[in-house]
Order: C-alpha cells, then sequence, then structure tokens
C-alpha cells in the first residue's frame, strides 16, 4: 500500500486518477493429471502471472506496460476489463473499486472502459455485419433511442475510424488486416469510454497499416481526451503512443516511469537491455554483441529478483530478496536492488542524447559476461 | 558470376477466378558471401520468392516463367533426385516458428544425423560427432546431453539454433531465411540475428534474408531489394535503400516506421493498403497510394531503372519507362 500511496502524493491535487491498480495479482493453477496426483502426491504448480503490481493512469494520458512474452502484461489487461478475476489487488476505476465486480457490472462504468485486441482477424465475429458488429455495444447499453438513430450513430463511427459509411453492410473478410482493427476500433468507442486497453492493438499489422492505426489512436486521444493502457512489446511504438511505461518482467513491474525518463535514463537492468535490442535504423550500431539469455519458465522463475540470472549486476542479495519498486530520478520507480544500493553504472541516453550513438551495447549493462556462460536452457 | 541469378522470375496460382500472379517478373542475383535482404509486407511476394527458389512451392503454385541459377547451372525446373540433391546441399532453409520446422517425434540428434547423413558421406558416429558440433557451434550449452531431447525441451531461441545448425549442417552455400526471428521475443530476435551472420560469414554462405522488418535489415543485410504487390520496387546497398531510399514506396515504409528518439507529432503514414493478387492496378502497382503519382503511372509499368549503385522501378526515373 505504502507503494501506491507515494504514486499518489506525486500527482497534482484536485485530480484523481482514471484508474489506480494496487498490489494486483493473479495466479493461475496447472493442473497435473489424476494419476500424477494420486499416486506421486504431485502437487498443482502455480503460476504466479501478475505478482503484485501497483500503478496509476492519469485521465488523458497513456500508461504502456511493455515486457516480453510470459511477463504477463496482456494478463494486466483482461484483470483491468474483468475478463478474468483477480486473485487478490485493487482495481479502482473513477473511484470505485473493481476488483471483484463481475465482467460487465457495474454497467455504468464498464460502458466507459472498452478493450482493443491484438488479432483482429480473431476478434471480430466472420457470420456478422460490420453494421452489426458496431452497433451491438450500443444495443447493449441501450444508447439509441430508434434504429434509425442507431444506424446513424454506425455510419458516423466508420466515418470517424477512417471507413465508408457504406462498408457497414460488408462482413469482416472483404477487409484488409488494417480495416479490421479500425472496424475493432469503431466498436471499442461506440459507448463514448473514457478508457481503452489496447492490447498490442498494431502488432498483426503491416508497418505502413501500423503507422495509420497508430496515428488514428493519437488523434482519438486528442479529440475525444481518451485514456489508455497501451500494451505492447516494441518500444519504438510505446515511445509513440506512451506518457508512462511500465516495464514488466515475469509477473512484475521493474521500472515505472515517465516514457522521457525510461529512454533517456533508463534505470533497470532490464529495461536498459530492452532498450538495447532495439534494431537501430542508421546502421551505426552493426556488429554490436547482443544480450545473451531468454525469459525463464514462468512456472518456476528464479528467486528473489526473477532477473538476476541475466543480470550483470547480480549479487547474493538479488538471488534471495525480490527488490520492491522504490523511487529513484525523476520521478520514476525502480524495483532493483543495484540501483538501489547505487552500484549501477549511470546508463547512457539513447536516441534523445542526439550526437554521440553508441557502438556496441556494452555501455548499457557495463561488463558483459561471455554469452556461454549466460545461456539458460 | 554471381552465386544465384534470379531472372524474370514469375510464380503463378491459377485459382478459378483466374490466375493470380504472385511474383511477378523478378529479378536479382546474390554474390558468394553476401547478405541479401528480401523485405515487403504481407503479401509482397516476399516469401514465395524464396520459396521458389528452393523448389517449395506448393501446388497449384507453380514457376510459370524466367529462370534461376546457381552457379550458371538452372535448378528452377529440377525435380526428384536432382532437387535433393540442391536443396539442404547446396541451399539451406530456416523459417519463422522453429517449433512446426522440427520433427516433435524425433530427437535433435535425430534430426541433425539423418540430414547430415544425407548429404555428407559419414557414419552415423562421426555424423553424431558433427551434430555435436554444431549445436556447441550454435551456443547451445552442454551439447552431448542436449543432442539426446526433443524439440520441446528446448526454448525459443534454443529451437531457432537448433534449426540454424540443421541449416548449416550440410555446408550450404546459400541459406534462404525466412522471418528467422519474427517468432521469438525480442531479446532473443538480436542473438539469432548475429548468429546466424556469424556463421554464414565464416563459411562464406550467402545469405537471402525475407523479413518485414526494417530494424534487422539494418543490422543484417549488405543488399537490400523491396518487393511490392509481387514486384521489385527497389534494389540496392543497405545504406542507399534506407538511408536515401529512390522509390516512393520505400521511402513511406522507412517514415511509417515508429523510431526511438524525439516523438514527432505524426507518423509519415502510407494511405491504403497493399492491393490483393487479384486487385492489382495498371500500371505501377504502387499507383493508389503514391504521393507522387502522375498520368503516366496509371497506364506504364515500370522497368527497374539503374539509380546511385542499385536499381528502383519508379516512372519518376529515368530508364525505367518501357
Amino acid at each position: 500500500m505504502t507503494r501506491t500511496m507515494s504514486l499518489a502524493a506525486r500527482r497534482p491535487a484536485g485530480t484523481a486518477p482514471l484508474l489506480e491498480v494496487s498490489d494486483l495479482r493473479k495466479h493461475f493453477a496447472l493442473p497435473r493429471p489424476f494419476l500424477n496426483r494420486v499416486l506421486q502426491a504431485e502437487q498443482h504448480q502455480l503460476v504466479r502471472a501478475v505478482d503484485g503490481i501497483d500503478f496509476t493512469i492519469e485521465r488523458g494520458k497513456t500508461l504502456s506496460l511493455v515486457g516480453e512474452s510470459g511477463c504477463g502484461k496482456s494478463t494486466v489487461a483482461k484483470l483491468v476489463m474483468g475478463l478474468i478475476g483477480t486473485t487478490s489487488g485493487r482495481i479502482v476505476f473513477d473511484g470505485v473499486d473493481l476488483s471483484h465486480a463481475p465482467a460487465g457490472a457495474p454497467a455504468k462504468l464498464r460502458r466507459r472502459m472498452q478493450m482493443i485486441f491484438q488479432d483482429p482477424y480473431a476478434s471480430l465475429n466472420p457470420r456478422w455485419r460490420v453494421r452489426d458488429i458496431i452497433a451491438e455495444p450500443l444495443q447493449t447499453y441501450r444508447l439509441c433511442a430508434s434504429r434509425a438513430e442507431e444506424t446513424r450513430e454506425v455510419d458516423r463511427l466508420l466515418e470517424f475510424v477512417g471507413l465508408n459509411a457504406k462498408d457497414g453492410d460488408k462482413f469482416p473478410h472483404e477487409f484488409s488486416g488494417g480495416q479490421r482493427q479500425r472496424i475493432s476500433i469503431a466498436r471499442a468507442i461506440s459507448t463514448k469510454p473514457d478508457f481503452l486497453v489496447c492490447d498490442e492493438p498494431t502488432s498483426a499489422l503491416d508497418v505502413s497499416v501500423q503507422a495509420q492505426i497508430l496515428n488514428l489512436m493519437r488523434e482519438m486521444q486528442r479529440e475525444l481526451g481518451l485514456t489508455y493502457l497501451f500494451i505492447s512489446h516494441d518500444l519504438a511504438v510505446v515511445n509513440f503512443m506512451a506518457d508512462w511505461i511500465g516495464v514488466m518482467y515475469l509477473g512484475r513491474l521493474v521500472e515505472l516511469a515517465p516514457a522521457e525518463t525510461v529512454f533517456a535514463s533508463p534505470q533497470h537492468p532490464y529495461t536498459r537491455l530492452l532498450l538495447d535490442t532495439i534494431p537501430d535504423l542508421t546502421m551505426a550500431r552493426r556488429g554490436r554483441e547482443p544480450v545473451a539469455g531468454e525469459v525463464p519458465n514462468p512456472i518456476d522463475p528464479p528467486p528473489g529478483c526473477h532477473f538476476h540470472p541475466r543480470c550483470p549486476f547480480a549479487e547474493s542479495r538479488c538471488r534471495s530478496e525480490p527488490p520492491q519498486l522504490r523511487e529513484t530520478v525523476l520521478g520514476a520507480s525502480t524495483a532493483c536492488h543495484a540501483v538501489e544500493e547505487g552500484r549501477l553504472p549511470p546508463a547512457v541516453a539513447s536516441g534523445f542524447a542526439g550526437g554521440a550513438i553508441p557502438t556496441d551495447g556494452a555501455h548499457l549493462l557495463g561488463k558483459i559476461a561471455p554469452p556461454d556462460q549466460q545461456l539458460v536452457g | 558470376m554471381a552465386l544465384l541469378e534470379v531472372d524474370r522470375l514469375r510464380v503463378e496460382f491459377p485459382t478459378r477466378n483466374g490466375t493470380l500472379t504472385a511474383v511477378d517478373d523478378v529479378s536479382f542475383t546474390v554474390e558468394e558471401g553476401e547478405v541479401l535482404g528480401l523485405v515487403g509486407e504481407s503479401g509482397a511476394g516476399k516469401s514465395m520468392t524464396g520459396a521458389a527458389i528452393i523448389g517449395l512451392i506448393e501446388p497449384p503454385g507453380h514457376i510459370a516463367g524466367g529462370e534461376i541459377r546457381l552457379d550458371g547451372g538452372r535448378i528452377d525446373a529440377l525435380r526428384g533426385e536432382a532437387l535433393r540433391k540442391v536443396r539442404g546441399k547446396q541451399i539451406g532453409a530456416i523459417f519463422q516458428d522453429p517449433l512446426t520446422s522440427l520433427n516433435p517425434l524425433f530427437t535433435v540428434g535425430d534430426q541433425l544425423v539423418e540430414t547430415i547423413r544425407t548429404h555428407l558421406p559419414l557414419s552415423v558416429a562421426e555424423a553424431r560427432r558433427r551434430a555435436v558440433d554444431w549445436l556447441a557451434e550454435v551456443g547451445i550449452p552442454a551439447p552431448d546431453k542436449r543432442i539426446d531431447q526433443y524439440p520441446h525441451q528446448f526454448s525459443g531461441g534454443m529451437r531457432q539454433r537448433v534449426v540454424i545448425a540443421l541449416a548449416l549442417c550440410a555446408e550450404p552455400r546459400l541459406i534462404i531465411a525466412d522471418e528467422p526471428t519474427t517468432a521469438l521475443d525480442v531479446s532473443v530476435q538480436a542473438q539469432i540475428i548475429a548468429l546466424l551472420k556469424k556463421l554464414c560469414r565464416e563459411r562464406n554462405a550467402a545469405v537471402i534474408l525475407v523479413t518485414h522488418d526494417m530494424g534487422v535489415i539494418a543490422e543484417t543485410a549488405d543488399r537490400v531489394a523491396v518487393m511490392y504487390a509481387g514486384r521489385l520496387a527497389e534494389i540496392g546497398p543497405v545504406k542507399q535503400v534506407l538511408e536515401k531510399p529512390n522509390h516512393p514506396y520505400t521511402a513511406g515504409l522507412m517514415g511509417s516506421i515508429p523510431r526511438i528518439g524525439p516523438r514527432p507529432e505524426r507518423l509519415i503514414q502510407i494511405a491504403g493498403s497493399m492491393p490483393r493478387l487479384s486487385d492489382i492496378p495498371a500500371g505501377c502497382a504502387f499507383n493508389p497510394r503514391c504521393t507522387r503519382v502522375f498520368a503516366d503511372c496509371h497506364v506504364h509499368r515500370p522497368r527497374l531503372a539503374a539509380s546511385g549503385d542499385g536499381a528502383v522501378a519508379c516512372l519518376h526515373y529515368e530508364g525505367a519507362r518501357p
């Protein structure tokens, strides 16, 4: 709780954040087969998909959760939307605790929260006409008084997202990936929400189409004053969208900071690693040595700080004691013993510095053990 | 002479509603030891071009025109045993998803030994020794233990390392890598790309790297060919194509990639999307989306015209007019 307080204390007076998440947890049980349980007394295993995370999102702002597969970022999205129940923790939307409310309830609040999914080929019902897909939320929340008004509203939404009102009579398969994602967006904003959860909304799209969708989402934010929880694994996309960035690793937030701070002075070694893996289009860093190692299996994460087997700064404390998210610089919080103890070399700003672009990854991670020693099986 | 010459390649798919041309008049060469990036968005024909080179086009698709020559000898019309001697031995392949490129019912050792013995005259024991060496070479720890494990016992990155070992173990001279890192996490992508590059350089093997990711190209390729709607839009040295793109499509593509650095108000975007193969416009295929379109673009289909150290298929360039 103290962590939430410190985050809350930082906000300007009089404007409560739209979403406050505190100590959120979601554990999934992995059932063992019946015979293994009976004969070998095997216990159910627990996957701590989300293991105690705290964040807040201010009105009209974007928080991005980034991380690699298995870090729990999509689980957070589903928890916030109420698509799955929480194990523990609080999700407070506009002052109301939703952590134990069933999906869809209370309707008055749920209308204001909508979600855009990753794969527009899977998230639209292939047997429905686009008009019906977009009108469904309008009917669910009884937002239109008459059929004619509903038709007008669907036409308006289609045109708002850059499609043609006539497209409403088509089926999803008649559209390209980018157009389908526009349909998903039209459906999501049909209820006039304040808050959109976007789970990798462009990772299934080609880059030229991704640019269209990202531009549209920024425009929508400006025009409609939307607040986004934007989930992505692509830091360059996040740089374009986010005001705040939360970096997740195996169910925990390792860094939570304003976007500029993350890019200008990344603190956590994992954040530095992620920044280092962004391919450089200027070709200035060709031939650099990539950082070794992979994300471990979330069923059996390393003890202490989950990142320690890959971390060049790991010490005995990191192997036993999980670090807490603590404030470090410029409003940023980091969960890292090395940062807290001041044993981490300052990071070189990537990109924002404008001038010297480093020629290898070593500057970010300090001295790195030879790759062979770090490979985990 | 170039290692590989692709000359006016055309791949067609007959359908009930007419013939679709997936690869349309594509020509390029690959020199020995060179990394050629083949980029484009989905439906551009880049994977199909790669598949045509190793004879992996699924019927009813077929090569309908042009030639593919390896060391001057035609390989586009090979069948049966003759094709098998080229595929695997001369040209190796790496695909996107390592889990589907490996047989789940055999250990990685079985698969490596089989591949090695198919192409090289070695005994089982020798092949196994070589397989262990290969696993060590691609950075798999404890290779003498891991060789007897099954693909599901490896992580995604480790699996792709095994696939790289499989592609390289017959010592091919050309590797076709089709989106080799797309299914992997970002921190593993860089490792796999670096490994592939290092191994191919050491063995002087050329690579055709098929990808949609300009970042991967920027870090790896010597030259780049940009494809659009089954056609080559532009080809040239990586620096020229990425930094001073000639074709309006390449320019738009480069502008639409979000980057690290000061945040722009808007990304440059290309209107619309790639046309379906059944619906390719007359003239230049890019004309409905092009910001520099003029009357001729709707009439003439541009040819590749020399520009700088490369070539570009755009009517704004001299020599592109047919």
